[in-house]
C-alpha cells in the first residue's frame, strides 16, 4: 500500500537548559537530560511515549568524547529506541531537528525526541577549531578569524557605515535581558561600551563575537494524532530544508552563499511563502559574529543585496520591529556550539506558540529559524507556524 | 514489486561501490581516498553529483584528528550548484537510514550514501577508548580487543562457543574473502595466531585499515531504471543498548533482535547474511539473534568485518555487499547488520530482497 504526501509535524514541547560559562555542577549526561525532562513535562509525556531518539552536536573534540550518543543512550531514555547522531558542523543543531521531522514526516515514528548540546567548558573551541592539517587552510585561530575577512568584503561591497555590527551587537544583548535562559545577561549593557570593546579580529569587536556556553536544547516533535492531544499550542512546520556548498572553490560567495539562498528558497517554496519580509513575523537566525544578522537578512531574502545594513540600521529588526530578528538574543547572547541551531529552531517555535515570554513577539504567527556551519557552507531552515501547514 | 513493504516508498539500494581496504594510504587524503569510490557508484547508475536527490556521509572526526573533518570529503562530492546533504558522526549504515527516511518523505527520489575511515595514521585501539563513558570508563583506557575479550569470554563461560569454534569462525571469513578483491586479508593468510587479550587471537579480530564505500539508493520506478535488478530495502531498523557493560548480558544482543523483528527478517527465510562482526565471538552472538542457524545461509560471503574492517564504512559495506548479490542474483532475499559502540552497543538491521526471476 502506499500513501501519498508527508505526515503533518508538530512541535509539543521545548526544553533548554539555563546556559552559562560553565556547568560545573552537571556532568554531560546530565546537562543533556536536563533539556530533555523540560521537553517531556513542556510536551507532557513521558519517556515512555518517545520512539526514537536523534541528537547532535558540533565536533566530538570539543569534550573529548568520540560518538557520545553511545555513553548518552542511558541519559536520553534510548535504551532499546532508535538513536541517531547527526553532525554537519555549525548548523548541526537545525539539521538535527530536521532529521527528527522527516522521520515523523515519513511516518517511520509517531513522536520523536530531538536534542542537541554542547559542553564547552571541557575544552576550548577556539584551539579544538585550529587542529592543523597538511596541505589545507588551517581555521585561522578559530572561527573570527576564518570569518572577520569575509565581514570586511561585505562592508566594501555594500558601503555599510562601521557602526551596524555594534548595533546588532547591542540589540542582542538587551534582548537576551529577556530571555532567562539566555547566557549573557549584561544588565549595563550600552552601545558605547559595544563599540569600546577591545578589537578581535578586525572589524570584529570583543562584544561583536559570541560567548562559549554549556548548554542543551530538547524539542519533542509529533504526528498531527499527537499534536491533537496537546494541552498547549503546537508549532507546525511548514517547511524545512538543508543545503551544502564545497568549503573553498573558486566561485565561492563567502558574502552571500548560494547553498543559503537555495535553502530559503526551498523553505519559503514548501511554506507557500512569497514575501518573507511581509509575510514572516519573526526571525531566529544563526548570528555568531554581529556583521552576519545584515549579510543574512539579504542571503535569506529580507533584503534586497546591499540593502541589509539599511534594515539594521533603521532598528526593522529591533524586539518591537517590523522584523524582529533574535528577539531570544541570538548566538551572540548565547552559543552553545553544537544546540545554537536547535535553539534558533526552538525559539521559532516557542514564538509561534505565544510562549516565548518576555521576548515575546506578538502577535506572531509564522517564524523561522536558520543555522549555518562549516566555512559558510552547511545551511538548515525551518519555518513554523501557528497553523497547521495546508496540505 | 517487493513483497512486503510496510513503508510509504519502496526504495532500492541500486548501485554499490568500494575502495580496496588497505593497512595504510599514506599517500592519499580522505578525499582523494573518497572520490574514485564516488565516481565509480555514479557511473554505475549514469548519474552525476547534481542529479542526486539527497547526499548523506558517515566518518569520525576522532579517526582524521581534527573537528569537521568531514567538510573536506564533501569537497570531493562536487557540490555544486549546492546540494541537499546531511552527515551523521556514525558509521555509513547510519547515513543510508537517514537517507532512506529522506526518501520516504517524497521530498527525494535518489540519494548518494558513503562513508570513510582512515584508521592507518593513529592507534585505533586507543582512539576508540574514547567513546566509553568519558568519566568513569575512558580514563582507565580500556581498548577495544580487550571490551571484546570480555564479551568471548562470557560466551565461552555461557558454554555458546569455544576457541576452537571462534578459530573456526576467522578461518572461514578469511577463505571467504580470497573471492572479494577488496579485501585486506585473503585467503589462508591469518593463522590463529597468537593471543592478542585471553581468549581473543589475532585470527579472531579484525585487521586495521583504510577505506571508503558508496551506495545509490533509489525509489520505485527510478530504481528500475539504474538497475536491472534492485536490491529493495523491505525492512530497515536500528536500536540501541545501554553504554555501561555491567548493565548488559554480553551473550545476548536484544538490539539486533528488536531491529530484526521490525526489518521483518524472520516473516522469511533469508539466503544471504552480511554481519557487522569485527569479532569472531561477535559473529555467535548475531548469528543467535539474527536466527541464523539453519543450513541454506551465506554468512558473510564477501569475508565480512574479519577481512576488512574500515571504521565507519564496514557497516555500509555490509548493506553494499548483500545489495551487490541481490543485483547479481547470488541472493534474493538477505540480511544486512551494521553495528557501533563497543561490545555491540547500537545495531542496524536491514531486509533486502530482489523480485522473482
Amino acid at each position: 500500500m502506499t500513501r501519498t504526501g508527508k505526515e503533518p509535524v508538530a512541535v509539543v514541547g521545548i526544553g533548554q537548559t539555563k546556559h552559562v560559562a560553565a556547568r560545573h555542577d552537571v556532568s554531560i549526561a546530565g546537562l543533556v537530560r536536563e533539556a530533555a525532562v523540560r521537553a517531556l513535562a513542556d510536551a507532557e509525556l513521558t519517556w515512555a511515549d518517545i520512539d526514537a531518539v536523534v541528537i547532535g552536536k558540533a565536533p566530538d573534540f570539543f569534550e573529548g568524547v568520540m560518538m557520545p550518543e553511545l555513553y548518552l543512550a542511558d541519559a536520553l531514555g534510548a535504551v532499546g529506541k532508535p538513536m541517531l547522531r547527526v553532525h554537519t558542523a555549525g548548523s548541526v543543531g537545525g539539521s538535527t531537528a530536521l532529521v527528527a521531522s522527516n522521520l515523523v514526516a515519513a511516518r517511520v515514528h509517531r513522536t520523536v525526541l530531538t536534542l542537541a548540546f554542547e559542553k564547552q567548558s571541557e575544552s576550548n573551541a577556539m584551539w579544538g577549531l585550529s587542529l592543523p592539517v597538511p596541505f589545507q587552510q588551517p581555521l585561522l585561530a578559530g572561527a573570527g578569524g576564518f570569518f572577520a575577512p569575509h565581514v570586511r568584503a561585505y562592508m566594501r561591497r555594500t558601503g555599510a557605515p562601521d557602526a551596524v555590527g555594534s548595533l546588532v551587537a547591542y540589540k542582542d544583548r538587551r534582548n537576551a535581558l529577556k530571555n532567562p535562559y539566555a547566557h549573557l545577561h549584561e544588565h549595563d549593557i550600552t552601545l558605547e561600551k559595544v563599540q569600546a570593546s577591545p578589537m578581535l579580529w578586525d572589524p570584529i569587536r570583543y562584544s561583536e563575537t559570541c560567548p562559549s556556553s554549556d548548554g542543551a536544547c530538547a524539542m519533542v516533535l509529533t504526528d498531527r494524532a499527537g499534536a491533537a492531544r496537546s494541552q498547549k499550542p503546537p508549532a507546525w512546520v511548514h517547511g524545512g530544508a538543508m543545503r551544502s556548498e564545497p568549503t573553498l572553490f573558486a566561485g565561492k560567495d563567502f558574502v552571500s552563499p548560494q547553498a543559503g539562498k537555495d535553502c530559503a528558497a526551498d523553505v519559503y517554496r514548501q511554506a507557500g511563502i512569497t514575501d518573507p519580509r511581509r509575510e514572516i513575523d519573526a526571525v531566529e537566525m544563526y548570528v555568531p559574529f554581529s556583521w552576519y544578522e545584515p549579510m543574512w537578512l539579504e542571503n535569506l531574502g529580507f533584503a534586497q543585496e546591499g540593502e541589509g545594513w539599511k534594515l539594521t540600521e533603521a532598528g526593522v529588526t529591533e524586539l518591537d520591529g517590523d522584523l524582529p530578528v533574535n528577539p531570544s538574543g541570538g548566538v551572540l547572547s548565547t552559543n552553545p556550539i553544537g544546540a545554537s541551531g536547535m535553539i534558533r529552531f526552538a525559539e521559532a517555535a516557542l514564538q509561534v506558540r505565544g510562549q516565548a515570554g518576555e521576548h515575546q513577539v506578538q502577535g506572531a504567527r509564522r517564524a523561522m529559524g536558520h543555522a549555518y556551519g562549516g566555512g559558510a557552507q552547511f545551511f538548515a531552515m525551518w519555518l513554523v507556524g501557528a497553523e497547521p501547514p495546508a496540505s | 514489486m517487493p513483497t512486503t513493504s510496510r513503508y510509504a516508498r519502496d526504495v532500492a539500494v541500486v548501485a554499490f561501490a568500494q575502495s580496496d581496504h588497505r593497512r595504510r594510504s599514506d599517500e592519499l587524503s580522505e578525499v582523494e581516498m573518497v572520490m574514485p569510490v564516488l565516481h565509480q557508484v555514479l557511473d554505475r547508475t549514469g548519474l552525476k553529483a547534481g542529479e542526486i536527490g539527497f547526499t548523506c556521509s558517515g566518518s569520525s572526526d576522532y579517526l582524521a584528528g581534527r573537528a569537521f573533518s568531514f567538510t573536506m570529503t564533501l569537497d570531493g562530492v562536487g557540490a555544486w550548484p549546492p546540494i541537499s546533504e546531511s552527515h551523521v558522526e556514525m558509521d555509513g549504515a547510519w547515513a543510508l537510514y537517514e537517507a532512506w527516511v529522506k526518501i520516504q518523505t517524497g521530498e527525494a527520489d535518489t540519494a548518494l550514501v558513503y562513508s570513510y575511515g582512515k584508521s592507518s595514521p593513529g592507534s585505533v585501539r586507543d582512539v576508540l577508548t574514547r567513546q566509553l563513558d568519558p568519566y568513569y570508563l575512558a580514563p582507565l583506557w580500556p581498548d577495544s580487543v580487550a571490551l571484546a575479550a570480555l564479551q568471548a569470554q562470557a560466551l565461552i563461560d555461557a558454554g555458546e562457543t569455544d576457541e576452537a569454534g571462534l578459530a573456526a569462525i576467522g578461518a572461514r571469513s578469511r577463505a571467504a574473502a580470497g573471492a572479494n578483491p577488496h579485501a585486506q586479508l585473503r585467503g589462508d593468510a591469518v593463522a590463529p595466531g597468537d593471543y592478542q587479550v585471553r581468549p581473543l587471537r589475532t585470527g579472531d579480530c579484525p585487521p586495521i585499515g583504510d577505506g571508503a564505500a558508496a551506495v545509490v539508493l533509489a525509489a520505485g520506478d527510478t530504481a528500475r531504471r539504474l538497475c536491472a535488478r534492485p536490491a529493495w530495502i523491505t525492512g530497515i531498523d536500528h536500536r540501541i543498548e545501554a553504554h555501561g557493560l555491567g548493565l548488559r548480558d554480553l551473550t545476548d544482543s536484544p538490539s539486533t533482535r528488536i531491529a530484526a523483528e521490525h526489518a521483518g527478517v524472520f516473516d522469511a527465510p533469508v539466503d544471504t547474511a552480511e554481519l557487522h562482526a569485527p569479532f569472531s565471538s561477535q559473529e555467535v552472538v548475531l548469528r543467535k539473534a539474527l536466527r541464523l542457524d539453519g543450513e541454506g545461509v551465506a554468512v558473510n560471503p564477501s569475508g565480512g568485518a574479519l577481512a576488512a574492517n574500515p571504521m565507519m564504512a564496514a557497516g555500509l559495506i555490509r548493506i553494499g555487499e548483500a545489495a551487490a548479490r541481490i543485483h547479481r542474483g547470488e541472493s534474493d532475499r538477505a540480511v544486512a547488520h551494521a553495528t557501533s559502540g563497543p561490545c555491540l552497543q547500537q545495531n542496524l538491521v536491514a531486509v533486502l530482497e530482489g523480485e522473482p526471476a
